[in-house]
């Protein structure tokens, strides 16, 4: 039983992302997910209580999603530059496969603070996330590869970056295909936090 | 009948002996206990009496590190040694210099090292003598330990060790058990200026104590106080890393503390310290008077 939960909650969250990323977060409303999943909006709320519930565990999942994938990474025994490469390039498949989960980061989690000011405090529910990048500069900095220097210094500089090239590829503003600036992004992030 | 102990000084700054001297309860001791020679105390014999001829010893107590040409009233410190342990029932290293070579495993004399570690390297020339050694490290030791290890021994008790045989009872624990700044350990909370109650100095202040094996926190100095409790940094020196530099910085990585608490893995660590950031406790962010 608390197997089938857990996914049906999965299917909630993935069928809310995919409508917050069409109609907005605002305009999406708890009988709009409801329908989307041929649900009852009673039944719904055995699952998520309020809209706001399910927004902060939506970036939750979110961030446990990227944290296992840079956790692979961070556990590679590859240089910090061919890690930096390789955070690039997963970053911007999930942008292409799943691009309602980077949306939801940029357009929802950070741009809502509101919504997430009780329960999400600071980095509460990106920490899996946060944590993964944090231990990706710690080592890089042991390895001698990185320059140590303040923590957001270089968190903005690396997730801002990537952050920016995902929002303006969303908004059919850049003229080439993300692939096509992994190399260069690559390579002025590491040329820029390298030691 | 009184217990016969030898304080023997090797490479020593006599931190120690001096240590020893603020036992607050010296005369219950010396009542169970004979000095057959100490440095200041009044002794049975005098040094030269004890280096000339092996006198009748239970326990030796080995101060200060030892070297190839260090020598004690003309006697090599190590024949010295060697004499004794044939005879004694236990040894002890007392403090870091005799465990592990503190400060003076850099001294000029050739090899300077502990009696049976050097940092955290065994050594093997009394390797003869470890069943029967206890060690105290710290720079200096906290006298209650060895007086109640003393005190141990004379009964027979059991005494557990880790693997620098250092007697678990004292050395399980880290300096971090019973600071009573743990409140602001807990919340991150590193505001600190030296020498005031509030903050934890772990995060920015070069603070050991969650990470180094010791009581301090459970058996205060001088019956009073400790570092950490008084507005000082934990410096390690129970260590077989004592001593570092930079001791009131805490060195750290792109933010994240290159010494983690013991045993606690560098995710779990990062995860907790994520969640309790983002949380502001006013309590502790001001003076408590």
């Amino acid at each position: 039983m608390p197997q089938k939960r857990l996914t049906k909650k999965e299917q909630i969250m993935n069928a809310a992302l995919e409508l917050f990323a069409l109609k907005g977060f605002y305009t999406t409303t708890i009988p709009d997910i409801a329908n989307s999943l041929k649900m009852s909006v009673g039944n719904m709320y055995n699952y998520f209580k309020s809209k706001d519930i399910l927004a902060k565990e939506i970036i939750k999942y979110i961030s446990v999603y990227l944290g296992e994938k840079l956790k692979e990474i961070n556990e590679q025994d590859i240089s910090t530059k061919e890690k930096t490469k390789k955070i690039v390039i997963m970053y911007f498949d999930i942008a292409k496969s799943r691009p309602e989960m980077i949306d939801y980061f940029l357009r929802v989690y950070l741009s809502n603070r509101e919504v997430f000011k009780d329960g999400c405090e600071g980095m509460a529910c990106v920490s899996e996330f946060v944590t993964e990048i944090m231990i990706f500069f710690e080592e890089g900095v042991q390895k001698g590869e990185l320059k140590d220097q303040d923590f957001f210094s270089a968190f903005g500089l690396f997730m801002g970056y990537l952050g920016g090239m995902v929002f303006l590829n969303g908004e059919k503003i850049l003229p080439n295909k993300l692939d096509f600036y992994v190399e260069d992004i690559a390579d002025n992030i590491y040329n820029a936090l390298k030691k | 009948m009184k217990t016969k102990i030898l304080w023997l000084s090797g490479i020593s700054c006599y931190g120690n002996v001096h240590s020893f001297l603020t036992y607050p309860h010296i005369d219950i001791f010396l009542n169970d206990f004979e000095f057959i020679y100490h440095p200041i105390l009044d002794s049975t014999y005098t040094l030269l009496e004890i280096t000339q001829n092996t006198k009748e010893c239970d326990i030796l107590l080995l101060d200060g590190a030892v070297a190839d040409d260090f020598q004690r009233a003309d006697k090599n410190i190590k024949s010295i040694i060697h004499r004794y342990s044939k005879t004694v029932k236990k040894i002890i290293t007392v403090g870091t210099c005799a465990t592990f070579g503190g400060i003076f495993q850099y001294a000029s004399y050739k090899n300077p090292a502990g009696l049976h570690f050097l940092g955290e390297n065994l050594q093997d020339e009394f390797l003869h003598l470890r069943a029967k050694t206890i060690s105290i490290s710290g720079c200096p030791i906290q006298p209650e330990i060895l007086i109640n290890t003393l005190y141990s021994i004379k009964q027979h008790f059991d005494i557990p060790l880790d693997s620098y045989l250092r007697p678990k009872e004292y050395f399980a624990y880290t300096i971090h058990n019973g600071c009573v700044r743990n409140e602001y350990f807990e919340y991150k909370v590193d505001n600190h200026r030296f020498g005031e109650l509030e903050g934890c100095l772990y995060y920015d202040h070069g603070c050991q104590a969650p990470y180094t094996s010791g009581s301090c926190n459970k058996i205060l100095w001088n019956e009073v106080n400790s570092k950490t409790r008084s507005g000082s940094p934990c410096f390690g020196c129970t260590e077989s890393t004592f001593p570092k530099t930079n001791l009131f910085e805490t060195k750290k990585n792109m933010g994240v503390p290159q010494y983690l608490p013991l045993g606690v893995p560098k995710r779990a660590y990062l995860s907790i310290a994520g969640v309790t950031k983002a949380f502001k406790i006013d309590r502790l962010n001001k003076k408590m008077m």
